[in-house]
């Protein structure tokens, strides 16, 4: 099968700035070579703490961002080399989902205008059409037809990510980034969102890319999971290995923080200390040297490669492989 | 001193307290006759979704609501025996930051951007302690060890934007408990935080608690956060407490439905991985507007146990065992259930 995204050494370094001729003097390894692929109908989550490049990884994938360097593959093809009308046709099939809906959805028009735009922009469902596209949207995602005629303000926060979702639908994609998709909603409405975006999946058969700090929701969400430290990624395999078996220290470290709704559960080990490095200056060897509890001599002088740890198992670590 | 009388554990009763915001659209109930106490060393959690009223009960007892819009309607804050709420802004300023201190989710509209962390931090000595400047900076750096920063008299130099968010939070904390409070009141101070960072800071308040021997007040929405951190538990929704009770009670007999439906709705981590993939519970709908609550128990239009009294009157707490209390109907019969 041919996979519908595929990834390959993505690199995204902005510039740091100085001076009046603004000279560059540095950059911000914002995303460091990473690599993935995603097959039709599968979910892939994207797990790190903040500032590790995850918001910058989705958007250059959608080439809403500019890569300095790498490949991106939508269907075989890669995305750098098309037309401007091949780019605008692909938009349709890629779509994304923010963290916070209230900013990505214009104040002073109507859910209805809201939804009608993209249709307008790629001139699809025309005429009477429309409407009804809008309305079954609208109930797809667990809305009222009538709430088309309300604007933003009127919603609430689970709401909003509703009527982003079903702007993420209009056109038919069949795939969708979803940055931080539930990260902003109250507990009891997060799991309305995720059973809502699990359905929607089964039904129109999409490919998901969800990025999310949040380890729990992700297991339950995703089919496989990459772990990304600093702009590299340093752990990738299925939800059942990188959950029960994780290879990487950075993984370990990080699933055993996850706070558990049980007073009973003692935190094990493995504590990460210190905070994540500046980008700008990432450590010499391994990248995740400085904090890592199980670091060797090599680590700070070489570093590590991707390698095979198991079926579909990929870790960077000097003790794998 | 009297050797033989009992120790006082009872640090802080809040009692009947009900805090009330006008606005055009009416009155909101933000807080709408919470009880509970503190007692010494304790951390009680107080956990519910935003907008239920946690962070107005925090600043109530800080004194900190703006009135107008806000108002406190009714109820006491007994603190080591006197009532707070009865003090003149004098004494209230001698209390607030001293005796008890409060730390936020965002430790930058705590810390002044304009002055370095050491300045800030033995301002709190200089004011509660009547040190002199140089004394003062030397305990300022004394604190930021204590909450564990690296290479203090340093960072004691800096200014808050030099530092990253799990640092700031932690002179925050410094700060706090400069003047070595009694009680501690943290409003979600680690929710803008990486769980990793979240794990120091919750690890570096259960030291401190320890060493110090303050009690702590921990505000979140995080089930998982409160079962690390808190020994009793009282959980809000839409401005009244709805279940209370010992952390242990709380997640393994969680009795009112909102409490099981939250605990039902949340994924863990683990589960599919071992078991495969069970499906979400939702609880339906909204948390209703303050200013449009339902009549009878808040929680009625969004409850599966709902049964007829429900829409009409709202609930007592009603006690289920010892220390554990329930807002429902369910448990209006002397503790048994009705379904
Ligand atoms: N437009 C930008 N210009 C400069 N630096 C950026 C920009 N966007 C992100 N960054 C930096 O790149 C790094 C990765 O950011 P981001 O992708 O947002 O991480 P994440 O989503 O994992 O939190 C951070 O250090 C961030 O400050
Ligand atoms: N300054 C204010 N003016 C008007 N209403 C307020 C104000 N502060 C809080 N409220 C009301 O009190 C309710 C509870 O707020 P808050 O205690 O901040 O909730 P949370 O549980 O999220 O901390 C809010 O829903 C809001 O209606
Ligand atoms: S390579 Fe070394 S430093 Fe990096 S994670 Fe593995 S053990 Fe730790
Ligand atoms: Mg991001
Ligand atoms: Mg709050």
């Amino acid at each position: 099968m041919q996979p519908l995204l595929e990834v390959h050494d993505l690199k995204v370094h902005f510039p740091i700035k100085k001076g009046i001729f603004s000279r560059t003097t540095g950059y911000i390894y914002a995303v460091n070579g990473i690599c993935l692929h995603l097959d039709p109908g599968e979910t892939l989550g994207i797990v790190g703490e903040s500032g590790c490049g995850k918001t910058t990884a989705g958007l250059a994938i959608l080439n809403l961002i500019k890569p300095t360097s790498g490949s991106v593959c939508y269907e075989g093809r890669d995305l750098a080399g098309i037309s401007k009308k091949e780019h605008k046709a692909l938009t349709r099939e890629m779509q994304i989902i923010f963290q916070d809906p209230y900013s990505s959805l214009n104040p002073r028009m109507t859910i209805n205008k809201i939804l009608s735009s993209p249709m307008e922009i790629h001139g699809l469902y025309k005429g009477a059409r429309r409407q009804e596209r809008i309305d079954h949207l609208l109930e797809k995602v667990g809305l009222h037809p009538e709430q088309g005629k309300r604007y933003p303000h009127e919603f609430s926060g689970g709401q909003r990510q509703r009527v982003g979702i079903a702007r993420a639908l209009a056109l038919n994609p069949k795939l969708i980034i979803g940055d931080e998709p539930v990260s902003a909603l109250d507990v009891s409405i997060q799991a309305q969102i995720i059973n809502l975006l699990i359905g929607l999946q089964k039904e129109f058969n999409l490919s998901y890319l969800m990025i999310s700090h949040d380890l729990a929701v992700v297991e339950h969400i995703c089919d496989r999971i990459a772990v990304m430290y600093l702009g590299k990624m340093v752990e990738t395999a299925g939800f059942k290995q990188l959950y029960t078996n994780p290879k990487h220290p950075y993984t370990q470290s990080l699933l055993s923080v996850v706070p558990v709704a049980d007073p009973r559960h003692k935190r094990k080990g493995n504590m990460l200390s210190g905070d994540v490095p500046s980008p700008i200056h990432p450590p010499s060897g391994c990248y995740f040297h400085p904090r890592c509890p199980r670091r060797m001599e090599i680590c700070s002088r070489q570093a590590p490669e991707l390698k095979e740890a198991g079926p579909g198992h990929l870790a960077a670590c000097h003790l794998c492989g | 001193m009297n050797m033989k009388v009992k120790p006082n554990t009872n640090l802080l009763d809040v009692k009947g307290m009900k805090i009330h915001f006008h606005s055009s659209e009416g009155v909101a109930k933000a807080v709408d006759g919470i009880s509970f106490h503190l007692d010494r060393g304790e951390v009680l959690g107080i956990v519910g979704e935003s907008g239920c009223g946690k962070s107005v009960t925090a600043k109530s007892i800080m004194r900190l609501i703006p009135t107008p819009p806000g108002k406190i309607a009714a109820g006491q804050i007994i603190f080591d025996g006197t009532d707070l709420l009865k003090l003149s802004i004098q004494q209230m300023r001698r209390i607030r930051g001293n005796r008890i201190a409060m730390i936020f989710q965002e430790p930058m509209t705590s810390l002044n951007p304009v002055f370095t962390i050491g300045d800030q931090i033995s301002e709190m000595f200089i004011l509660h302690r009547g040190l002199r400047r140089k004394q003062a900076l030397e305990q300022a750096v004394e604190m930021l060890a204590k909450v564990q920063i690296p290479e203090p008299c340093k960072r004691s130099r800096e200014y808050p934007h030099q530092l990253s968010g799990g640092m700031r939070q932690r002179a925050m904390i410094a700060m706090a408990l400069a003047c070595d409070p009694q009680i501690l009141i943290a409003d979600e101070p680690t929710t803008a935080l990486d769980v990793t960072i979240q794990a120091q800071i919750i690890d570096l308040m259960l030291q401190l608690k320890e060493d110090f021997h303050t009690s702590i007040i921990m505000i979140t929405h995080d089930l998982g956060v409160i079962a690390e951190i808190a020994q009793t538990v009282a959980v809000m929704y839409a401005g009244k407490i709805v279940e209370q009770a010992p952390a242990v009670d709380l997640f393994d007999r969680a009795s009112h439905p909102y409490t099981q439906g939250l605990l039902k709705s949340i994924p863990k981590l683990g589960r599919r991985a071992a078991k495969g993939r069970c499906d979400l519970s939702e609880i339906p709908g909204i948390v209703p507007s303050l200013y449009r609550l339902p009549q009878g128990c808040s929680f009625y239009p969004r409850c599966e146990k709902a049964h007829a009294v429900c829409n009409s009157l709202m609930p007592d707490l009603h006690s289920v065992s010892e220390h554990h209390r329930v807002r429902c109907w369910l448990y209006a019969d002397k503790g048994k259930r009705k379904d």
